[in-house]
């Protein structure tokens, strides 16, 4: 049987991957999965081989995060979300939403929310397992989901209707100019 | 009406962003300081074990 320590390496992405969405800063992300790395390594034994090694890391990673790197996160600047911000950006005209806009509205989330959404919405958890993770009730991961989702739409609804009466100011003086032509 | 379509593909909309920022992360390839990491962790079972596997 192939040593559970040499599967830890396999989840290694998808736990780069979960830290970022948690600490939305790429540096301390991956500080926080080399301390969750050295954490699973060395505390293997706890692992039930057969059971869900992508559930059990991210749970090791989720404690990293609440008990050291959370306060860190809140001290640092955000670099990402301002290098994102500075580059220039084409505006979309086939009304795709902006990655921007997105990563803004995300970045609004509580984080119970934003790893509730991650682990269903793009982790592939199911509600059982990401409720497993967080070490709470199904019920709970369901409407921390919910409200997640429904908290992104409020957002990108407002920033939407920005966009669509900047573009209809645009399309009536088109109109209204036309209209002097004529 | 109108404004149900809008939120439905609004919804879509932030289901495949959702997974954008997650899968960016997962498909790069893991820095050196992980397989920099992995190897000392192997080396230090090595070595406590006494003698190599």
């Amino acid at each position: 049987m192939k040593d559970p320590k040499e599967e830890i390496v396999e989840h290694l992405s998808a736990m780069r991957a979960f830290a970022m969405s948690l600490t939305r800063n790429s540096a301390l992300a991956d500080d926080m999965v080399q301390d969750a790395l050295v954490k699973a390594w060395t505390k293997i034994d706890s692992y039930k081989p057969g059971t869900n090694m992508r559930a059990w890391l991210f749970t090791i990673l989720r404690n990293t995060y609440y008990s050291h790197h959370r306060k860190a996160r809140r001290e640092v600047a955000d670099v990402d979300g301002e290098m994102a911000a500075s580059m220039a950006q084409k505006p979309d005209h086939d009304g795709r939403l902006q990655m921007r806009d997105f990563n803004r509205a995300f970045d609004q989330l509580n984080d119970e929310q934003r790893e509730a959404l991650v682990l269903v919405g793009a982790g592939g958890f199911s509600y059982e397992e990401a409720a497993e993770t967080c070490g709470v009730a199904v019920g709970t991961i369901k409407s921390r989901v919910n409200r997640a989702r429904k908290q992104l739409v409020e957002i990108l609804k407002m920033s939407d209707d920005e966009v669509m009466e900047a573009t209809d100011i645009v399309t009536t003086g088109i109109v209204s100019n036309q209209k002097n032509v004529a | 009406m109108k404004q149900d379509r809008k939120i439905s593909s609004l919804e879509q909309e932030i289901e495949a962003n959702l997974k954008r920022v997650y899968e960016d992360v997962a498909k790069q390839d893991v820095p050196d300081r992980f397989t920099e990491l992995l190897n000392k962790l192997r080396e230090a079972d090595k070595s406590s074990a006494g003698q190599p596997k």
